[in-house]
């Protein structure tokens, strides 16, 4: 009740403030140039009962996640706040941000002034690609992991810039027991030496470190309450070519998802790109063994992670390719390598036509990093070993395994060949046709008993302008397999009016289950309405169960029926 | 269910009576990346006195690249007309954003492109989701802005901008 009372004020002096505050014309007042801007997020579904299609039962008919965001500036200072209600969590988010049905996670105050910068409070930070440190608020997917201390930004000298941070990040609406303490130091070379102002070569270097710190626990295990990482990067550019490099490092980290194994965890991640007018390659590849980094040892899910190994895969929008067998980054272990191509083909040409076509290619390639047990045994009877948390006379240090980054592993994670293709046929009519070949390992990935799913996807989209105002889009895809949940068949047709209106209407059909009684359509219509930084929308129907990711992050979407609201604005 | 309403309500009324600010606010100063690394700091955003449009997007974003690739078409023309640039802030994270500038050549957009890697720049923007655009008028103050995209859209973003080399007001 006490919170829900300093919210109402708070509510009130953002209403009140600006009007009061802006009314003053004239005069040098306290409040002069102060600025309130801030977004907010709802969104809401209604659940009705649909057995055949799993949906949960739902005794409270309906959640809804609700998030506002209020941030003050005048000169050199900022104030931010965030209030977020659950009431309860939309199906699919954690339950555990329904323990507090409103509050305010996320608040800061921040100086800037001359290359410093000060922030007290709730923040979000990353280092180099995130493979060390990321904090970050990933709302789609329940994901804030950020930290509630200070942070200290610093720029000495022209292309030196010094980060410095301590605090505890966010677990739901409470703190990590742990501590993160992290640095980190970037050089941009060509802005720090005069004489490579100009030159064609750019290079900036850079390296974190990052310790955490959470007290032993009462494990019949000596486990180490300091934990230190760190990694170091590159990135090199000359004319069309680019070169990025990151390699991360973690002293012994028992935990429970690495079974309490003493063993240090490392990580490599590589890209490098060529591009020029019309075409554009890069090639990635990534090894990483016992690379889970957090700031609770005993934290599971997507909780309380200090670092971040982003998946190396295409990030697929059609639902089809998306949600149903999604790869996740495995953070104990995995190799991988990604080749992705896009090219376009002259418009006038006699291939590219009058308008031009575009074509991208995508492959990646996924697989286990291989390990050798100490124990001479399978992964599982050395896990379960393990887990008796006993030194085994084999292995007295617990390392667990030994392997290296190079070290392959014959078991495949994920396989994806996919291949788009874009083109404008007159001034009102676009196509574009896409085919994906998956292959995924769906024991590792969802925990099913099953053997690699192997699947073929075909998409066709066509976009129809009639006018200035008025389009039709409909996709239509298509998903064969023999594993799993068989064939999937999906259809949609979206009619827009600009600036205002949208309205979709789409269907997906599991016609190839190998049970007959689960063969279900999942109908479902939604009208938005737009108005400059308002989106609403509302939508009625079957929500098919799947995984939604970000980023080789991903949540499971349960399986749903009934109305969804969605209402969004920035002001 | 009436705390949702409440809820709501408040929310709206604070969006409509802060919504008339949209005018004297500034780009706000944070550190992103341009595409080879280099570090850019929001606040150098600026186009000679004309217009800007800033649009935040992702590669992964299908309504963003429809709408980017839509007005590459006839930026020439825009930028002729009006002076106007467009600046596209790319959200990609670490997963996606070596692969952004291979996309952006591949597509041959003449834009300037930063990178927003943790979201950074988006949050001070306040923006929600992609595609987000902002309208800078030529003394650099925030005038309008649009959520999502669907054809058709640019050329109420285009007549707006006219309006902006002009020197007339949009709100």
């Amino acid at each position: 009740m006490k919170q829900l009372k300093l919210l109402t004020s708070l509510f009130l002096f953002f209403l009140v403030a600006p009007q009061a505050l802006f009314a003053q014309d004239e005069g040098g007042g306290v409040f002069d140039g102060l600025q309130i801007h801030g977004n907010f997020d709802v969104y809401g579904q209604q659940y009705n009962k649909d057995s055949i299609i799993g949906a949960p039962i739902v005794p409270e008919k309906s959640g809804i996640n609700a998030f506002t965001n209020l941030i003050a500036t005048k000169g050199k200072f900022t104030a931010g706040v965030r209030i977020e209600s659950y009431i309860p969590p939309v199906q699919g988010f954690d339950v555990r941000y329904g323990n507090q049905p409103i509050g305010v996670p996320f608040r800061y105050a921040r100086f800037a002034q001359d290359g410093l910068e000060v922030t007290a409070g709730n923040f979000y930070e990353q280092f180099g690609n995130g493979l060390i440190l990321r904090a970050y608020e990933e709302r789609a997917l329940g994901i804030d992991n950020a930290f509630d201390g200070v942070r200290v930004k610093y720029s000495p000298y022209k292309g030196v810039y010094l980060k410095a941070l301590v605090g505890n990040q966010r677990y739901y609406w409470q703190k990590s027991d742990g501590i993160v303490r992290a640095f980190d130091s970037e050089f941009q070379l060509n802005e720090l030496i005069t004489k490579l102002e100009s030159s064609p070569l750019r290079v900036s270097l850079g390296g974190s470190i990052v310790s955490k710190f959470q007290a032993g626990g009462n494990s019949s295990l000596k486990l180490p309450e300091n934990v230190t990482g760190g990694a170091g990067r590159f990135q090199l550019n000359w004319k069309d070519f680019g070169l990025m490099g990151e390699y991360a490092y973690k002293a012994n980290d028992p935990t429970k998802s690495n079974h309490y194994i003493y063993k240090e965890g490392q990580g490599i991640f590589m890209s490098a790109t060529y591009s020029r007018k019309g075409f554009g390659v890069n090639i990635s590849a990534k090894s990483i063994d016992n690379m889970e980094f957090r700031s609770d040892r005993e934290a599971g899910l997507n909780d309380l992670f200090i670092n971040y190994l982003p998946a190396l895969s295409r990030q697929h929008t059609y639902n089809l390719a998306a949600t149903l067998y999604p790869y996740a980054t495995q953070p104990n272990g995995e190799v991988g390598i990604q080749g992705d191509l896009i090219y376009k083909i002259k418009r006038g040409s006699k291939m590219g036509g009058k308008y031009g076509t575009t074509i991208q290619v995508n492959v990646s390639l996924i697989n286990a990093l291989n390990r050798d047990y100490y124990t001479n045994a399978d992964m599982d009877t050395a896990n379960a070993l393990l887990d008796q948390q006993v030194y085994l006379e084999a292995d007295p240090g617990r390392k667990g395994y030994k392997t290296n980054l190079l070290n392959l592993g014959d078991s495949v994670y994920y396989r994806d060949f996919n291949i788009e293709i874009d083109r404008k046929f007159t001034k009102h009519f676009k196509l574009k046709a896409t085919y994906a070949f998956q292959e995924y390992n769906i024991a590792l990935i969802q925990n099913k008993v099953s053997p690699n799913v192997v699947a073929n996807i075909a998409v066709l989209e066509g976009l129809h302008t009639i006018g200035k105002k008025h389009s039709i889009r409909w996709e239509a895809q298509t998903l064969f397999t023999d594993q799993d949940q068989g064939d999937w068949i999906f259809g949609l047709v979206e009619y827009g009016y600009s600036p205002h209106w949208i309205v979709t209407i789409l269907n997906q059909y599991n016609y190839g289950n190998k049970v007959e009684d689960l063969r279900v359509n999942y109908p479902t219509a939604q009208v938005t309405y737009i108005q400059n930084a308002l989106r609403m929308s509302i939508g009625y129907g079957r929500q098919r169960a799947g995984i939604f990711c970000v980023g080789g992050v991903c949540r499971n979407v349960p399986a749903a029926n009934g109305l969804t609201v969605a209402i969004t604005s920035s002001f | 269910m009436r705390q949702v309403f409440t809820l709501l309500a408040i929310a709206l009324m604070i969006a409509t009576t802060l919504q008339a600010q949209d005018g004297g606010r500034k780009i706000p100063a944070v550190e992103i990346k341009a595409m080879n690394g280099a570090s850019f700091n929001t606040s150098s955003i600026q186009n000679d006195g004309n217009p800007i449009i800033i649009s935040f997007w992702a590669t992964w974003c299908s309504p963003c690249k429809r709408e980017l690739n839509t007005i590459a078409e006839e930026y020439v023309d825009w930028q002729d007309e009006t002076g106007v640039k467009l600046v596209a802030i790319s959200i990609d994270d670490a997963r996606n954003m070596h692969k952004v500038k291979p996309y952006v050549d591949g597509q041959s957009w003449e834009y300037d492109v930063y990178l927003d890697p943790n979201a950074d720049f988006k949050r001070a923007m306040n923006v929600n989701n992609v595609p987000h655009t902002f309208l800078i008028d030529g003394d650099g103050n925030i005038v309008w802005q649009h959520n999502s995209y669907q054809p058709g859209d640019e050329h109420e973003l285009y007549e707006l901008v006219e309006k902006l080399a002009a020197g007339e007001s949009i709100n």
